[in-house]
């Protein structure tokens, strides 16, 4: 059942009447307040101003809002140079551009020396939908979580994404956030807690055989297939695990102590992503089966996006098979 | 700020003794590139000892100029500078390269304050001041943003995506010299992939350009003090230098971009350095 201390919404069940919203509105509103809280907050964008939702601030805040035009290495490098003065700047693009053209940028200025920039990683995943394969960055997780020093969040909703903004103005250090294009169910609300670092239990099921994690808005699927196992006998532990890095592994050992299989589930190349990262963690403590929803090693193409979740394998009933799948290992 | 014959006279002493030392520090490193820190020592000299606003007790200084090295590789001359003008004691230059020092081989300021910036990959550095001067300005404040960068580097993107924003951008307290020396690793760069015109392109960027002497002091501080005066556009300061400069045997020869002198070699250089090309006798020197 929903873990009622995560005070979700009560309608992350009811299709017809359930909220939805995308995290990169989630980012919008969340600049919005952090730039309200602190006046040390900049919004700096290259040429996307509006799909990456920073608009909003730029309308409240037009001395803040920095234009770069398309030019993503320099969006990092400058970003690098302001927070130098104690500027506090978010930097926002497609996550295909940034971190996908300035790797080095970020890893050099940005990671290594600290910085205090927040990456804004927009359009994430093949749920972007019909602008294909180029637009879908499906490897960012892997880029941003190898450097030293930078924070990895992947929020699930619009809510917890607005939360993620908030917690990076707040922290000291470069942070890469995650966000998606497409409107997603709600599952949070004003009241579940959001610490960076801190997974918390989105359902638990009485006896657990199987620990789900999910980052980002795969969590709802998650959430679904659960039900659905639960229904078939199946109980179930899932895990929201919004940070990628610092790896929540009190939450992880706590779970692999309950359970004997986990299945990951998020939207990004199985190689190197959240997955990954907690396979990494468990071989070393506590080896368990393990089974990955992601992308296999392949690039996305143009569709609607959710024939394309379908077609990659990460649907709920393609959750509900790796469970079987990893339950079946045990 | 103009400068008098006798504080020439100063920078230039100054100068000679950063020379001396990067010599040392090459040759105890056993790695590192001498052209370009020998070619740029005049630059570096007339900056930390005539024209910075800076304090070397107080590396952080909030009220300091910031002086950004884009082209990291060149920094044992910034160590040298820094060492001669206080910011640590002279024998730790000897630590170059080494395990366990400040001075690594390419500059991080969390290791070392007073860098500013980290930098070696190329390109980054125009932007990295740029943000400076952009965070400085929105704040009121009046410091000058200087940033130094090598010839080669400008073939980066980077670099023209950071002239677009500064020259938009109007940074009129961005002062940027381009250490014209003509080499890189692979040859001179007319034949690797030729910049000219150079003076031309940052022109149409929005850039207040200057070309200079990077050997005369004279020149380089009456070019900041014509930045200085700009009121709405960025400077580019092209300073044309020698590589190796000071040591007739490699003036010019990009094949000591990257290499140091070995010690036979260096026993050679710091006679030169120490004896002002000769003009000075061994028995006086």
């Amino acid at each position: 059942m929903l873990n009622t201390n995560a005070k979700l919404s009560e309608k992350v069940f009811d299709p017809e009447n359930v909220k939805a919203g995308s995290t990169r509105d989630g980012f919008g509103h969340g600049v919005v307040e952090a730039g309200e809280k602190d006046k040390n907050v900049v919004v700096m964008c290259a040429d996307l101003m509006e799909s990456t939702r920073s608009h909003w601030f730029n309308e409240k805040f037009p001395d803040r809002y920095i234009e770069m035009g398309v030019a993503e290495q320099n969006l990092a490098s400058v970003a690098a140079g302001i927070s130098l003065v104690g500027k506090i700047p978010f930097i926002a693009s497609y996550a295909a551009f940034s971190p996908g053209r300035n790797n080095e940028q970020i890893r050099t200025l940005i990671s290594l020396k600290k910085a205090n920039v927040k990456i804004c990683g927009m359009h994430a995943g093949v749920s972007v939908g019909p602008d294909g394969a180029t637009h879908q960055q499906l490897e960012d997780i892997a880029l941003m979580r190898v450097q030293p020093n930078m924070i990895v969040l992947v929020p699930s909703d619009e809510e917890e994404a607005r939360k993620a903004v908030i917690a990076a103005a707040e922290y000291e250090g470069p942070v890469y956030i995650r966000f998606g294009r497409t409107s997603t169910p709600e599952i949070t609300t004003k009241d579940t807690p959001f610490e960076i670092g801190k997974a918390f239990r989105v359902w638990e099921g009485k006896d657990p055989v199987v620990g789900i994690i999910a980052s980002g808005p795969f969590l709802h699927s998650a959430l679904v297939a659960a039900k659905n196992l639960k229904e078939k006998g199946i109980e179930s532990i899932v895990l929201n695990l919004h940070t990628i890095k610092p790896l929540d592994t009190k939450a992880l050992l706590a779970l692999s102590n309950e359970v004997g299989a986990i299945v990951t589930v998020e939207e990004h190349q199985i190689a190197g992503g959240m997955g990954s990262t907690v396979a990494e963690y468990l071989a070393q403590v506590k080896p368990m089966p393990m089974e990955f929803i992601g992308v296999k090693d392949r690039f996305g193409q143009s569709g609607n996006p959710a024939e394309l979740i379908e077609h990659y394998g990460m649907g709920v009933s393609h959750i509900e098979s790796a469970v079987r799948k990893a339950l079946d290992r045990i | 700020m103009s400068i008098t014959k006798e504080q020439i006279a100063e920078v230039e002493s100054k100068a000679r003794d950063i020379r001396e030392t990067i010599i040392e520090m090459l040759t105890e490193a056993k790695s590192g590139h001498t052209a370009g820190p020998l070619g740029m020592a005049d630059v570096f000299s007339t900056f930390y000892f005539h024209i910075l606003k800076h304090n070397a007790n107080d590396p952080d200084w909030e009220e300091r100029d910031r002086l950004i090295l884009s082209n990291g590789h060149i920094v044992p001359v910034r160590y040298a500078t820094m060492a001669h003008a206080g910011y640590f004691p002279l024998k730790e230059v000897m630590t170059l390269r080494k395990f366990g020092t400040r001075l690594q081989g390419h500059p991080e300021p969390d290791r070392l304050p007073g860098l500013e910036t980290n930098s070696g990959p190329l390109g980054s550095g125009l932007s990295q001041a740029a943000g400076i001067a952009y965070g400085l300005d929105m704040d009121g404040k009046e410091n000058y943003t200087y940033c130094l960068l090598s010839d080669g580097e400008l073939q980066a993107g980077n670099t023209w995506e950071a002239a677009m924003f500064a020259g938009v951008n109007k940074l009129n307290r961005l002062i940027c010299v381009i250490d014209r020396n003509n080499i890189q690793i692979n040859g001179m760069t007319q034949d690797v992939m030729p910049l000219e015109p150079l003076a031309d392109k940052f022109k149409s960027f929005g850039f207040h350009v200057i070309e200079i002497d990077g050997h005369s002091i004279k020149e380089i501080v009456a070019a900041v003090d014509e930045g200085k005066a700009q009121k709405d556009m960025p400077t580019m300061i092209i300073a044309k230098t020698v590589p190796g400069k000071g040591i007739p045997e490699i003036e010019g020869d990009y094949t000591w971009h990257g290499k140091p002198p070995t010690p036979e070699e260096a026993e050679r250089f710091l006679k030169i350095v120490r004896s002002c090309g000769g003009r000075v006798t061994e028995e006086y020197s």
